[in-house]
């Protein structure tokens, strides 16, 4: 640990700006409680709320998880593979939307 | 003609003798633990999704009062102790354990208030509903076992979480641990409050009655 002490640096958001992350969040969850009140289609609806979640947990890793300020070796090691195996399970997605016609008398 | 020896230091993190990320283990370690925990999450999300999709007569019972106001005042508990597990960090990074201790103490609160509304609204549901893993009310005996299944996994990560954050505070007040520590337990409660900003909308406000 000793000789890597160096190459450690410490570099971290000041407090202000996790103060305004905080509040970005808070407004973010107004807006998806806001949201799931409007007479919108079901899939129109998944759409922004799994948008506005996307957002809300980019700001998380980036800023309280610190990710933005690591390298970005540890970002390319972690996440390529994450949003890969993630979008993979989209695969039955198909198969989910098509099984309700699919039914006796549907 | 000797031999041609390269001398040149060679200057790429990745030919050893040094942390290619910059991070200490366990916190790559911690990164690690995340990355496979948010597919078992994912791979759950997308299971109530596909029945979901699947099932046009999905129910959608939650009332405004108390469900949603519950899971929101939750979602508020949860956001707030992410703040203050930030706040710990900073204060263990400047050296200052007996305010990083305090901050880690008000996580624990915060994350404390989360599983009481979420026990209380459990309760609510199995009780006065009569929702149960294997049936409910409403037709879809796959909403009882996805709604249970998806925030009960999580649950036991705020408690798992709650727990971490005890033993981590107790020796940061007592001069053990080193400010790396709180930085790791860190990781693993935001990315707790991470899971839930999406089980949030999913689970609750897109079952909310209107």
């Amino acid at each position: 640990m000793g000789s890597h002490a160096e190459e450690i640096e410490v570099h971290s958001p000041s407090i202000p700006t996790f103060a305004k992350i905080w509040i970005t969040l808070l407004i973010l969850t107004a807006v998806e409680v806001f949201l799931a009140y409007e007479q919108v289609p079901t899939l129109i609806m998944l759409t922004a709320l799994l948008g506005l979640s996307v957002v809300k947990a980019a700001l998380i890793i980036g800023y309280f998880m610190h990710l933005k300020f690591e390298r970005l070796s540890l970002f390319l090691t972690l996440f390529p593979m994450l949003i890969f195996c993630i979008l993979l399970m989209l695969i039955f997605l198909g198969d989910a939307t098509r099984l309700p016609f699919m039914r006796p008398g549907a | 003609m000797s031999t041609q020896v390269t001398t040149a230091v060679s200057t790429s993190a990745w030919d050893g003798g040094r942390s290619p990320y910059a991070t200490n283990s366990k916190k790559f370690g911690m990164w690690l633990f995340i990355i496979s925990d948010a597919l078992t999450f994912s791979a759950l999300l997308f299971a109530y999704t596909y029945s979901r999709v699947s099932n046009p007569d999905w129910p959608t019972p939650f009332h405004f009062s108390p469900s949603i106001i519950f899971s929101s005042i939750m979602t508020f508990a949860l956001l707030t102790s992410s703040l203050t597990m930030v706040m710990a960090v900073h204060a263990m990074n400047h050296g200052n354990r007996a305010a990083a201790g305090r901050w880690i103490l008000a996580t624990m609160a915060a994350g404390a208030t989360f599983v009481g509304l979420h026990l209380t609204e459990w309760l609510n549901l199995i009780n006065n509903e009569h929702v149960t893993p294997a049936s409910n009310p409403w037709g879809v005996p796959l909403f009882g076992a996805t709604f249970f299944g998806i925030t009960g996994l999580h649950m036991t990560h705020v408690i798992i979480g709650i727990i971490y954050l005890g033993i981590i505070c107790q020796g940061v007040m007592r001069k053990k641990f080193k400010a790396e520590d709180v930085e790791v337990a860190g990781l693993y409660w935001h990315f707790v409050d991470l899971v839930w900003m999406f089980v949030f909308p999913l689970v609750y406000l897109m079952s909310a009655k209107i």
